[in-house]
């Protein structure tokens, strides 16, 4: 277990560095640069911030330079906030967006669990089609047309909710609501299905001969392992929170990492792009990394053939 | 699939779809999107970028059937345009990944050994990336290319399609007609390209359809963020991000594309469900 888990972190970090160099590259070939778009600054301005940021070395220099402090932990200074560094710009939005994230899955797991194991148990009946329905209109039902109806619905028309900003705990429900919906629809269906193949299981027919009631046949035995699709999920469900972010940022104007991260790159801002780029790919490769665990400890069988 | 024995399997799976209530529903509502979208703007007066500034926002009616935004352009016009666009990108972004994804899994499970290990770990990598932020990246810092936005998907979607053909594959090449034709000293291309991708295509269709909703959403998701295609064109994202800003003027603005968008995500998701019970009853289960 132990080499399983130094192999996989040793494979990470040729990948985040992979990824640096990539999006180094691919940012420094695209059109346009961070001192253009401005209303006309003098040509001697730019000459000197463009130094001043070390933008008139040779490509291969700033890129090594760039790798060097990368390699100690510095992100740079952002090009376009000036004097502002790119991990408190981090620091500062990244926050917002974990909020919006954490309690968007919190709603998706507490909505999804119940209802697939619900609609496993009493399969091929009203608590399943109902929930199952209702889960395929939730998958089918985009974030960006759910979330301008649940503005419709709750701030416009009824006048419960706020419709957008990010001042108070009331404002956290709606944009957590749109970007959870979803997740609970995809959710469910993966537990139902996860449950369902479970209970076929012989040791699950054990334990009923054995006289363990429905109850503890359900949680001390079959949802370990008919847990395990949801738990694989989980890996590309945060990716997916991250780039719904994103979105449900700019429909509620929430001032998250998302919103950032595209100005940044609109506006060329170089060391931002690459920042936000890296902070992303290490928290998901990270978090992959904690869920192949999760998923050997789960499952005995993974373990050994890892 | 000329031979009796592919007619057979073609005509079971069309009996299987047959009997399965909701992919015949879907079928069907699809099948009304894809006319309303090739044919609507036959029957529209209106082009979609047609402007008529006494006229805006106005109410579904008689002359607008779906109501006009607030350039006055008609909005039917505009959905079945929107339509044609978002199902283009589908498609076409569906067939690139899927050409780079079936080639790949099948070159990579046939060989198998070190080439195999060397080329899935490379798909191993590229499933932990945040994926969505470098497509993201791309339409910004590149411009909105359509071309472009073609490739970025389809470099998107491609890795599942990968794996599913590699399993396939490993288990095909075993097979006896597969020995068979090494037995005949047939060349690796053609046992490739003429025996093992002809016993691929159910799993590569089912994967196929449940592949084009997931990018119309990442098509529509890059619209509504402004990277995807630009006014006066539309797609059916685009749409639904003019509709959402102006929703409370007008809220047929945001309805009709949205209903129309979700409508044919639903349709596709469950003909593919349908299309993979009706191909491969085995792995229905899941």
């Amino acid at each position: 277990m132990r080499s399983f888990i130094l192999s996989r972190i040793l494979q990470a970090i040729p990948t985040l560095l992979a990824i640096a160099t990539i999006t180094f590259f691919m940012t420094r070939f695209a059109p346009g640069g961070p001192f253009d778009s401005e209303k006309a600054i003098p040509e001697e301005i730019k000459v000197q911030l463009e130094s001043h940021f070390g933008l008139d070395l040779p490509l291969f220099h700033q890129y090594l330079l760039y790798m060097k402090n990368l390699l100690r932990g510095d992100l740079g200074p952002s090009f376009k906030y000036l004097g502002w560094q790119v991990s408190e710009l981090i620091g500062i939005s990244f926050p917002v967006s974990m909020t919006l994230g954490t309690c968007a899955l919190v709603i998706a797991l507490i909505i999804g669990l119940p209802a697939g194991i619900i609609a496993a148990l009493r399969k091929n009946t009203i608590w399943d089609y109902l929930p199952m329905s209702l889960a395929m209109i939730g998958i089918c039902l985009p974030t960006f047309v759910l979330g301008p109806l649940l503005i419709l619905v709750f701030s416009s028309t009824l006048n419960l909710l706020p419709p957008l900003g990010w001042y108070s705990w009331s404002d956290l429900v709606l944009p957590s609501c749109t970007l959870g919906l979803f997740y609970a629809a995809y959710v469910a269906r993966l537990t139902r299905a996860g449950m369902l193949e479970t209970l076929k299981h012989d040791y699950i027919r054990t334990a009923r001969a054995k006289g363990a009631s429905p109850a503890r046949v359900v949680y001390k035995h079959a949802l370990r392992a008919g847990l395990l699709p949801v738990v694989t999920f989980l890996g590309p469900a945060f990716a997916g929170l991250v780039s719904g972010s994103f979105i449900i940022e700019s429909i509620f104007f929430i001032p998250g990492l998302g919103k950032f991260f595209v100005t940044a790159a609109f506006n060329r801002d170089y060391t931002m792009v690459l920042g936000t780029v890296l902070f992303y790919a290490t928290l998901i490769v990270s978090l992959n990394l904690l869920i192949d665990f999760l998923q050997a400890w789960l499952d005995p069988k993974a373990r050994e053939q890892k | 699939m000329n031979e009796p024995a592919g007619s057979s399997l073609g005509k079971d799976a069309w009996m299987r779809l047959r009997a399965n209530r909701m992919a015949m529903i879907s079928l069907f509502l699809f099948l009304i999107i894809l006319l309303f979208s090739l044919l609507g703007p036959l029957f529209s007066k209106y082009r979609y970028d047609e402007q008529d500034l006494e006229k805006v926002f106005l109410a579904p009616g008689a002359e607008h059937w779906f109501g006009t935004d607030n350039l006055g352009r008609d909005l039917f016009a505009r959905t079945s345009h929107g339509g044609r666009i978002s199902l283009a990108v589908g498609i076409l972004a569906t067939f690139v990944s899927l050409v780079i994804g079936v080639t790949y899994g099948m070159v990579s499970g046939y060989n198998g050994g070190k080439i195999d290990a060397f080329l899935m770990r490379i798909v191993d990598i590229l499933y932990s990336l945040p994926f969505t932020i470098f497509v993201i990246l791309l339409m910004v810092m590149f411009g909105r290319n359509f071309l472009l936005l073609f490739l970025a998907i389809g470099a998107v979607e491609w890795l599942t399609m990968a794996r599913i053909t590699r399993a396939q594959t490993i288990s095909l090449k075993r097979a006896e007609f597969v020995l068979a034709a090494h037995a005949l000293g047939y060349s690796h291309t053609r046992i490739l390209f003429h025996h093992i991708l002809p016993n691929l295509l159910g799993p590569i269709i089912v994967y196929a359809t449940l592949t084009v909703p997931a990018v119309m959403l990442l098509e529509a998701v890059l619209s509504f963020l402004g990277l995807g295609v630009q006014a006066p064109m539309s797609s059916w994202g685009s749409l639904i991000k003019e509709g959402a800003e102006k929703m409370d003027a007008a809220p047929w603005l945001l309805s009709f594309p949205g209903l129309f968008f979700c409508i044919s995500l639903f349709s596709l998701n469950f003909i593919g469900d349908g299309l993979r019970d009706a191909l491969d009853p085995k792995s229905s289960k899941d």
